[in-house]
């Protein structure tokens, strides 16, 4: 034990004399274990929130009875089945103003509520005779009452003007919910009597068949294993766990060049040791229970910086998700102890992987060898070889998941290969290139300059990869959104046609409003639209009703169409399909489909299908007149307004002072268009985050490979300076040799980098999303990114060479003579 | 003989149905019935009890129950116990809203019992939208699927004939009750009395229930035939609040005369007695507290808790000295509010079976 001691402290010594090496590897270790617990912070905290959203009262997570037509259904049938044994308790949903915001309001009954449903919320904690009897409560999440601008205790009024019970703080609740009792909820939705659906408890027992209870009107729903928003949000996440993966592995790169060098700088110390009578085995332990320590410490620095990256990111990944698929997540990180494991965990399997090769040398070690750089380029020959084996083998693969793969994971499989695979071709092409440059020269130092940069190659080469990499990570993803904000303005344009959106307050308000419309001689149209959620072939899905109005016939960018779409349209039968819908349920131009409506099923024909992006759920446009007929208690309170652009201003004005509208329920057209690209904005926001993360890591690791290399390296230009170049010309050539190489790994990562767009858009983005978009090469932005990779390589390479630049000729003499 | 959950309530409701969570937690305003009874009406003596309206709900009375036990054998001489139950709450006395404003509670207790089985069930409803309730005419009682429902010829002064049924996972039954006597009333002409400062209830009892049906204990059905007792009782503030548990029996005996005794357990250890001796001919009456001695003799451990499963009871006047024996020492009941009740034999001076229900332990 005593001896092990001995060993370690003879070994940590090392670290002492070179501060800034041991520094680079906490530093390697860090951004490893920070950005993959950061990332995955971010995702538990989703995860946690989903959970917690789809067990209160019964979200997913519990059986339930919905009617068959999609609608309300009477709250008899709850009676009715519960007399039949059927363990069911009632719930009702809908939306309520306040303030002008919409919030879900949920109506509960405790008192049959299955405990399964409303453990998660510990609803019963609230004191069910408080939340029973009047005045009652309404239950509130901190966030939904921070965003309303409202106290707890306070009874706000709804837009109608009836007012709530007081509110009750209620941590563990889904933000963006009110909960109250099913009478009080029945009152404020206007639904006596009605119920949305039936949360079956899990008591065992005789029951009546559904169908002897309720004949056709209602439909059994079983519990989803996974809950919708993590079907929605999964390829979110799998994007960040993606770029966590990879930040995490660049670091490993950095941590791995950091390891090698200390380890040949330490091959003298090692010898010494085995000399003195200490067992390979017994250094080996001691080598690993020192990295162990190292990875601890760091892990621990680590842990905490990625707390800090998720907690900066959470408010960007929360709006994102809320924008993109409405999923609440509470702007609070809370962790559970599993994290801090885990983080612990992979910051030593992380270094145990970076340290692998340095270990299994010193295995290895043999007590006699002496430097042999000749040799070591023999055997990186070989190695060169194995590695473009192995390279070829992944595109094969690649190409493979791309011919066969038809899912999401495959669309990612074929990333990573392709990622992987130019990885390991690059030091084989770069050698490629080096030895054909040195085949080009006859100059001594210019054939000197060649081969020692392919001698440099094994010692950069990770580094290199790992520009490689985040080169090409960013290129795609530029390219991605960028191509995604180009078409996402252009549809923005043609689908946010009219000048003026408006939505009244009331359907009284709405018919007021038209009729005074009428009157103004400066609004040539008057666009009614209406949404509903229907069921169609048992999955969820929106209609949309807009006016026949040559606005729609000439703006709507339509995908693929029917010649005479517009008409069919029109006459009730015909249906637009988002691009989302018709590839989810393989929906072409002229199939026929059946939507479910409350006054039964409305036969429509598919004419055409149009990009409806950002928008998760499967929408069909239809005719408004037709949608009024088949959904008669529809919302008509919503409408756009063609106006001639200078009348916008006055025309706004008068609408908010006449009917009392404001910014919520009132906006022209550019606000709108704002706002939508502001959602878009901030959804790409933590990409274009952790995006920069990985480059940044990327220099870091060029730098440090770059510093192990300049070491290492004086014994080779010892000679150079001895026959009489000067060291600023050696510094020169230093320079000029390390961005030769970074130009050609940064010009790979280009072609790299757009193949890797074309997957994100073509693959990733059709299965993640159900969008494809149109593929656009953004030249600029390339020469940009190649400007910041060079500027990168410049400024990690410079360190190494002002050193050089210093080092006084004594030295230089040293080295000379101590290892010749 | 219900009693048992307001004691059970009023000493653990506060701290147990807490944490319970969910549709538990709204039991919260079951407990503290020992407190006073605010806003509700009161039980006063000399009020005369008034048939059908007096079968039906007593929403101004804080609780009340429609209680059935019976004593039931198989062909082949097993014997088994049922029980049904009703229980309904107020949360608030006062104005009774419509639909779910209704402030009415209900909640069922259901259970079978063999030598070798107990299985018990228990369900929960809000008043005013149909899931449970009683109503009079024609008599029908009932939560979920469970119903007490009067038969044709139902008559109001005997309460029968009655077709009740319960099931649940593991147990189910389906009894038709005939009762050829008038129901008798409990107490003083049915103003019972529960300590000496003045708590007491409504009570009146069916004792004379003459039982056959079908009964299923995990899978396997059973024709039984039997006798069964039904009791009636409401009140705002049935217990003084040092009142801990409650130790109930109702007993037939032979020749058809019945006794229902019960001891409240006190804190201060003197615990206050009563019971009513009802003949052959439905003369019932009143014994004085002094006139009734109940001793524990066995224990049974059950639950983490001492409960004297068997007992010796002696009415001197009436020269009554018996030992009871449950038929199964382990009738726990598993429900929110755990207690203990099953059917029991009795020998000594007099031989017969009836129902034990022992709380707060």
């Amino acid at each position: 034990m005593r001896r092990a001691l001995w060993i370690l402290a003879v070994l940590l010594s090392h670290w002492r004399r070179h501060p800034m090496q041991f520094a680079t590897l906490l530093i390697g270790l860090i951004a490893a274990t920070a950005l993959w617990s950061g990332v995955q912070a971010l995702n538990q905290q989703a995860r946690i929130s989903y959970d917690r959203a789809a067990a209160a009262f019964g979200g997913t997570r519990t059986p339930m009875l919905v009617a068959t037509n999609g609608g309300a259904f009477a709250q008899q049938l709850f009676v009715d089945l519960r007399r039949a044994g059927w363990p069911v308790s009632p719930v009702v949903e809908g939306r309520v103003q306040i303030g002008g915001r919409s919030v879900r309001l949920l109506g509960i009954e405790p008192v049959t509520m299955p405990v399964e449903a409303s453990a998660a919320t510990e609803i019963g904690k609230a004191g069910a005779q408080a939340f029973l009897t009047p005045p009652g409560q309404a239950l509130i999440a901190p966030e939904t009452l921070a965003r309303l601008g409202l106290t707890e205790g306070a009874t706000p009024a709804l837009d109608d003007a009836t007012k709530l019970p007081p509110l009750k703080l209620q941590p563990q609740l889904t933000p963006g919910v009110l909960v109250v009792d099913i009478g009080t909820a029945q009152k404020l939705l206007k639904m006596p009597d009605r119920i949305s659906r039936l949360l079956i408890g899990s008591a065992k027992g005789p029951r009546a068949s559904l169908g002897s209870v309720a004949g056709d009107q209602l439909r059994l729903v079983q519990p989803d294993a996974e809950t919708d928003l993590e079907r929605l949000t999964d390829s979110f996440h799998l994007n960040l766990t993606a770029f966590g993966l990879l930040s995490f592995f660049v670091g490993l790169f950095i941590v791995n060049s950091a390891i090698g060098l200390g380890f040949e700088q330490r091959l003298p110390m090692l010898r010494t040791l085995r000399a003195c009578g200490v067992s390979a085995r017994q250094l080996n332990s001691v080598l690993v229970l020192e990295l162990v320590s190292i990875a601890l410490v760091a892990g621990a620095i680590g842990l905490i910086c990625g707390y800090f990256i998720a907690a900066s990111l959470l408010p960007d990944v929360a709006a994102s998700l809320r924008g993109l698929y409405g999923a609440q997540i509470p702007g609070q990180l809370t962790l559970k102890p599993e994290w801090w494991f885990a983080g612990l965990a992979i910051s030593i399997v992380g270094a145990l992987l970076a340290a692998t090769s340095s270990l299994l040398k010193a295995v290895r070690l043999s007590l006699l060898a002496t430097a042999q750089p000749y040799a070591w380029q023999q055997a990186q020959h070989r190695w060169l070889r194995l590695q473009g084996t192995g390279a070829l083998l992944v595109f094969a693969a690649a190409g493979l998941a791309l011919w066969l793969g038809d899912s999401l994971i495959a669309g990612f499989f074929v990333l990573a290969a392709l990622l992987l695979g130019a990885a390991l071709a690059l030091p084989v092409i770069l050698g490629i290139v080096l030895v054909g440059g040195e085949r080009s020269t006859r100059r001594p130092l210019a054939t000197w300059f060649w081969a020692d940069s392919r001698l440099q190659l094994s010692g950069l080469s990770l580094a290199l990869m790992a520009l490689l990499l985040a080169l090409a990570v960013n290129v795609g993803v530029g390219t991605m959104v960028e191509s995604f904000s180009r078409t996402f303005t252009g549809w923005l344009d043609g689908r946010l046609a009219s000048e003026i959106y408006l939505n009244a307050t009331s359907e009284k308000q709405a018919v007021e409003i038209k009729t005074w419309l009428k009157t103004r001689p400066d609004v040539q149209a008057v666009l009614p639209g209406s949404r509903t959620d229907l069921q169609f072939n048992g999955a969820p899905i929106e209609l949309l009703g807009f006016a026949d109005h040559a606005t729609y016939r000439d703006q709507w960018p339509l995908l693929d169409s029917t010649s005479d779409a517009w008409d069919r349209v029109r006459s009730g039968d015909g249906a637009l399909v988002s691009e989302q819908l018709s590839l989810r349920m393989k929906l072409k131009l002229g199939d026929r489909l059946g939507v479910s409506t409350p006054t039964g099923t409305w036969p429509m024909e598919v004419v055409a299908v149009y990009a409806d992006y950002g928008n998760p759920k499967g929408q069909i446009g239809v005719n408004i007149d037709a949608l009024v007929k088949h959904v008669p208690d529809i919302s008509q309170t919503r409408m756009g307004l063609r106006v001639t652009p200078a009348a916008v201003p006055a025309l706004i004005d008068a609408i908010r002072t006449r009917f009392g509208l404001d910014g919520r329920n009132l906006a022209d057209q550019t606000t709108v268009k704002t706002e939508s690209l502001a959602i878009f904005n901030r959804t790409f926001a933590v990409t274009a985050a952790l995006n920069a993360f990985t480059l940044g890591v990327a220099g870091v690791a060029l730098l440090t490979s770059l510093l192990t290399l300049s070491n290492s390296r004086l014994p080779q230009l010892a000679p150079l300076w001895a026959i009489g170049i000067t060291r600023r010309r050696l510094a020169g050539i230093e320079l000029l040799k390390t961005l030769s190489v970074a130009l050609i790994t940064s010009l790979l990562a280009l072609p790299l980098g757009l193949l890797v767009a074309w997957c994100l858009i073509a693959i990733v983005n059709v299965k993640a999303f159900g969008w494809r978009l149109p593929f656009h090469v953004f030249p600029l932005q390339l020469v940009q990114l190649l400007g910041v990779a060079m500027l990168a390589s410049l400024l990690a390479a410079l360190l190494p060479i002002l050193k050089l630049l210093r080092m006084q000729p004594a030295t230089l003499v040293k080295v000379f003579a101590n290892e010749r | 003989m219900s009693a048992n959950l307001i004691t059970r309530r009023s000493l653990i409701g506060g701290i147990a149905l807490l944490s319970l969570g969910g549709a538990r937690a709204l039991a919260q305003g079951f407990a503290g019935l020992g407190r006073d009874a605010e806003g509700f009406a009161s039980v006063v003596p000399g009020r005369p009890l008034t048939f059908p309206a007096d079968h039906g709900p007593h929403p101004d009375y804080r609780i009340e129950w429609w209680y059935l036990t019976a004593n039931l054998t198989d062909a082949s001489g097993n014997a088994y116990g049922v029980q049904w139950t009703l229980f309904r709450q107020a949360m608030a006395a006062g104005a009774q809203g419509d639909g779910w404003a209704t402030p009415q509670i209900w909640m069922g207790h259901a259970a079978v019992t063999s030598a070798t089985a107990h299985h018990a069930a228990e369900s929960f409803a809000r008043g005013g939208v149909g899931q449970a309730g009683v109503m009079t005419t024609p008599f029908r009682a009932w939560i979920d699927a469970w119903e007490m429902r009067g038969l044709e010829n139902f008559d109001d002064r005997s309460v029968a004939p009655l077709d009740v049924s319960a099931s649940s996972a593991d147990f189910s039954y389906r009894l038709r009750l005939d009762a050829k006597q008038p129901l008798v009333l409990q107490g003083e002409n049915g103003f019972s009395r529960k300590s000496e400062r003045g708590q007491a209830s409504y009570y009146y009892s069916q004792p004379y229930f003459t039982a056959s049906g079908v009964l299923t204990i995990d899978s396997k059905e059973i024709a039984v035939t039997g006798r069964a007792w039904m009791d009636r009782e409401y009140s705002s503030q049935p217990l003084a609040s040092d009142q801990t548990g409650w130790d109930w029996f109702s007993l037939h005996l032979p020749d058809n005369a019945k006794l229902m005794l019960f001891r409240l357990r006190q804190k201060d250890g003197a615990h206050y007695f009563a019971g009513n001796w009802i003949t052959a001919d439905g003369k019932s009456e009143q014994l004085t507290p002094g006139a009734i001695d109940m001793a524990p003799t066995v224990m049974t451990e059950i639950a983490d808790r001492r409960i004297p499963t068997s007992w010796k009871v002696s009415i001197p006047s009436r020269g009554l000295q018996i030992a009871t024996s449950p038929l199964n020492a382990k009738s726990w009941m598993t429900t929110s509010f755990p207690y203990w009740e099953g059917p029991v034999s009795f020998t000594g001076s007099h031989s017969g079976t009836g129902y034990l229900e022992m709380t707060g332990y």
